[in-house]
């Protein structure tokens, strides 16, 4: 339904957009990629000149960098886990006869809208808190000991304040694919002798699959990027307990000031990221044909 | 869902329900009764549920602490300004995505898209020093910009998928009818699709106040958002639990509300139509 | 006035070419209908004259005048969609205003038109409904009322009667017609349906895979068929069509008879072809027998209303010897 008109007009509309994300995604990108190969550091400034693989080298060598990797795989692997299991058993949940589902349905979600720092501290303070934390006092309750969470298992409170943020999500997308399945496909599958069990086997769980793969795709997107939670409960401590890729990015360029080394781990980053987007992209690419 | 099921079955399912959701909900609750409370009683042992002294002091300290009404005027200044940038770039861009796609379009949606998933930590070196560079470290105009660069794509995927909706052949009538392009957009296209704009919006909006990298990275104190602010309390100094819960609340309440009332928009929005 | 004329206009989608070369020259105030089956580019081709769509090639002119390039806004023709395409945000009344508003006309005279329009097509009642609120032909006649409006040179119908049902298709029809009547503008009306073709038009355009298989009055198409397309497309139900020895027998590579063109006898032997009834539909005025016939297949055979079949009996059918329709080998008449 386009004319000539139509079309060149199309394309003034598209530029703009077009221009501004192609100089967000390229020209920072190009400088972190041009500064991972320098020497330079905000607090040395007489270092300079090109440093080859030598912030990579930096970098990817310390020790500090492999536990970043495995804490990263730990928290986004945890946290999907976490909200994909209990997001299917919430769903399969809420979509039984209930009363109250508005209600319900509100309270589940409300955890999607808290911004992470408040997040962060609500956990923080109100439950892991030794002192005067919910689970301290539960804790003592039962005559246990009560657990200084964040000083003795960093990257499981991490995780669990994630995996609290993001589960509403996970339920919420699951929730919709459970209630596009047409009551008659279950209904057709009970008369053909399915019990409760077989049913979900043989007929939800594949139904829900696809959106199964597209919450653990792009929550993975997100999930890599984890840092206000970090930022505001440990710190990245102990050490470098609970610190992941990005948070590391962080320290080292912003708080050690090290651009270099910095940027190479940035580029690390955004390699990780690249390959997490293929697979999401191949996924969503099949629908745009709506 | 219209199912038969007895009444004892649905009562079991709904004390499950009721158990889990209530359980999940929990931190935020405990955030509403503490903010209440006074700060002896918010870190009593044993603790209590509802406050035995019910006050309303935190909020009013909050109130007073001028650097909050700050902090929180900055919110609303970066998520709406961001938000209303976005669509003024947007809406030409799906317009012309939705109505005179060619065989790129798809592709170039799917590019926009990916923008979204470049980790921040990527660029944020550069971002920082060019930031630094230009003064527009801690600034609400920079800020700003940078919102609108990440949330863009959404805003624009969201209003492509909203104007789809639109039957092309009323844009053609208003054509037929004399209407340049201009008055094909602003008498036809935008009131039809008022609900979808209205829609991205409240995302967008959802989206900006809550986001917790650049906020945080790129402020020190003066263009500082909530988000900023509240993490500033990482270590507990100045606020006290319950003023710190009544800050919270404050902060998260408007969000809350806007997000109970946007699920819809949410699957839409973050699943890039691949859920339905 | 209201003069049409296309010069060798191609369109093509990339590789696929809808229409590869058209001329057609349209009178003013003629009600000129194209039909054809599906896919056979009439929709194009209709939005190709309103400038919905550019030409890959050759050139349309309204009144003289080139318009090949020129935007839809700027032809002054008016359009009626298949889907009416009202705005459903505004009153009817803002829906027929609004081509005038564009037009930056002064409000007294918008008024003035828009009240013409509406005691026209019966709309006084409902000016300030929504489209939601209105009956599907209601709602025709508000898309009428906007294209009217605007005083066009032409008026272009998309197929506008396939979404209403049966009974109003008829009435409307009717309405149509007698706008037709009325206001003596040029229209071009698209449709697959023949009978609307048939009943409508001044002249009509058969067209089959982007190509004009003829362009004459419905009476000429109907008695003179250009070739075996348009002699099975027009009139229903559809010419009979035999190849073959029989064919052979009239000098032709096939031959068509209408179903109404046969003299039917019960008695054996009194009859060209002998076949056995298959089907029996009988509507009350007319009875439409489908006849096996040995040798040459199925036939469809017109006889009055009184007369009762049912499958199973045996009829005799000879052929109107003047009313055999003959064609060779590429299709064309002869």
């Amino acid at each position: 339904m386009a004319t000539r008109q139509t079309r060149t007009l199309a394309r003034t509309m598209m530029a703009p957009a077009v221009i501004v994300l192609l100089i967000w995604m390229i020209v920072p990108l190009a400088m972190t990629i041009w500064f991972s190969f320098q020497n330079y550091s905000l607090i040395n400034p007489m270092m300079t000149g090109f440093a080859g693989w030598g912030n990579y080298e930096y970098v990817i060598g310390d020790p500090s960098f492999t536990q970043a990797l495995v804490n990263t795989l730990l928290l986004v692997g945890g946290v999907l886990l976490i909200t994909v299991i209990g997001g299917t058993f919430l769903a399969l949940l809420l979509d039984q006869p209930v009363w109250g589902q508005g209600i319900l349905r509100i309270l589940v979600i409300s955890p999607f809208f808290v911004m992470p720092p408040v997040a962060a501290l609500i956990w923080k303070n109100g439950f892991m808190h030794p002192g005067y934390g919910m689970l301290g006092h539960l804790f003592e309750a039962l005559g246990l000991e009560p657990v200084d969470w964040f000083a003795q298992y960093p990257l499981f409170s991490v995780i669990v304040i994630v995996a609290w943020q993001w589960l509403p999500f996970a339920t919420l997308i699951l929730l919709t694919a459970l209630q596009s399945l047409s009551e008659e496909q279950r209904e057709a599958a009970e008369m053909d002798g399915a019990n409760a069990v077989n049913r979900f086997r043989y007929i939800i769980l594949p139904h829900m699959a696809r959106a199964i793969t597209i919450v653990i795709l792009i929550q993975t997107i997100f999930l890599l990027g984890i840092f206000a939670e970090i930022r505001v409960t440990t710190g990245g401590g102990p050490g470098y307990a609970s610190t992941n890729i990005a948070f590391l990015v962080f320290r080292t360029g912003i708080l050690s000031n090290d651009i270099g080394a910095g940027s190479a781990g940035g580029v690390v980053a955004v390699i990780i990221a690249n390959i997490v987007a293929i697979f999401l992209m191949r996924a969503v690419g099949k629908n745009l044909d709506a | 869902m219209a199912r038969n099921v007895s009444v004892q079955t649905k009562t079991g399912f709904t004390i499950l329900a009721w158990a889990v959701a209530l359980l999940l909900f929990s931190p935020i609750l405990w955030t509403i009764v503490t903010a209440f409370k006074t700060e002896a009683e918010a870190i009593a042992s044993p603790p209590t549920f509802l406050p035995l002294t019910f006050t309303l002091d935190n909020f009013f300290d909050v109130q007073d602490r001028s650097d909050y009404i700050k902090h929180a005027w900055n919110s609303i200044l970066v998520s709406v300004g961001s938000t209303v940038l976005g669509l003024v770039i947007a809406i030409p861009a799906a317009w012309s995505m939705a109505f005179a796609p060619t065989k790129r379009t798809k592709d170039i949606l799917m590019w926009m898209l990916s923008t979204k998933m470049m980790p921040a930590v990527g660029v944020l070196i550069p971002i920082y020093l060019i930031f630094r560079d230009l003064r527009l470290l801690d600034t609400v105009h920079g800020l700003t910009i940078i919102m609108t660069l990440i949330n863009l794509p959404i805003i624009i995927w969201m209003l492509y998928t909203y104007f789809k909706e639109i039957p092309v052949d009323i844009l053609e009538a208003a054509r037929m009818d004399g209407a340049e392009l201009w008055n094909e957009i602003v008498h036809v296209l935008v009131p039809m699709a008022i609900p979808g704009i209205a829609s991205t919006l409240l995302l967008n909006v959802i989206l900006a106040w809550n986001e917790a990298f650049w906020t945080i990275t790129l402020t020190s104190g003066r263009a500082g958002t909530l988000t900023a602010f509240i993490s500033s309390f990482s270590s507990p100094q100045g606020l006290f639990l319950a003023k710190l819960s009544a800050a919270s609340l404050l902060a998260i309440a408007p969000i809350l509300l806007l997000g109970w009332f946007s699920q819809k928009q949410l699957v839409r929005g973050l699943t890039f139509g691949a859920v339905k | 006035m209201g003069s049409i004329t296309l010069e060798h206009v191609n369109k093509s989608f990339g590789e696929v070419e809808i229409i590869p070369d058209i001329s057609l020259e349209i009178k003013d105030g003629e009600f000129v209908v194209f039909v054809g089956p599906s896919g056979c580019g009439k929709s194009t081709l209709l939005r190709l004259i309103a400038g919905l769509e550019d030409t890959s090639s050759g050139h349309i002119k309204l009144d003289g005048e080139d318009v090949t390039g020129a935007p839809p806004a700027r032809r002054g023709l008016a359009m009626v969609f298949q889907s009416y395409a009202l705005y459903p945000h505004m009153s009817v009344r803002d829906n027929i205003a609004f081509p005038l508003k564009m037009a930056k006309t002064p409000q007294a005279i918008i008024d003035q038109k828009v009240d013409y329009a509406a005691r026209t097509l019966n709309l006084g009642s409902y000016l300030d409904r929504r489209p939601r609120a209105l009956s599907g032909g209601q709602r025709q006649r508000v898309a009428i009322g906007r294209a009217i409006v605007r005083e066009p040179k032409a008026f272009l119908f998309d197929e506008p009667l396939s979404n209403l049902d049966a009974a109003l298709r008829v009435n409307m029809r009717l309405e149509i017609t007698e706008l037709h009547q009325q206001l003596k503008t040029t229209m071009i009306y698209v449709t697959h349906d023949q009978v609307e073709a048939m009943t409508m038009a001044d002249r009509i355009v058969v067209l089959n895979a982007g190509n004009v298989e003829q362009f004459g009055s419905p009476l000429e198409l109907y008695k003179k068929p250009a070739n075996r397309f348009v002699a099975g497309f027009i009139g229903s139900p559809k010419m009979n069509f035999v190849d073959g020895p029989e064919a052979e027998k009239h000098k032709a590579h096939a031959i068509g008879v209408r179903p109404e063109h046969f003299t039917l006898s019960t008695t054996a032997g009194a009859g060209q072809w002998a076949g056995t009834v298959n089907v029996a539909e009988q509507l009350g005025s007319d009875t439409f027998l489908h006849v096996e016939v040995e040798g040459l297949g199925l036939m469809t055979v017109r006889t009055d209303g009184d007369q009762t079949f049912s499958h199973g009996d045996k009829v005799y059918l000879t052929p109107d010897a003047n009313r055999i329709y003959r064609f060779d080998a590429a299709g064309l008449a002869l």
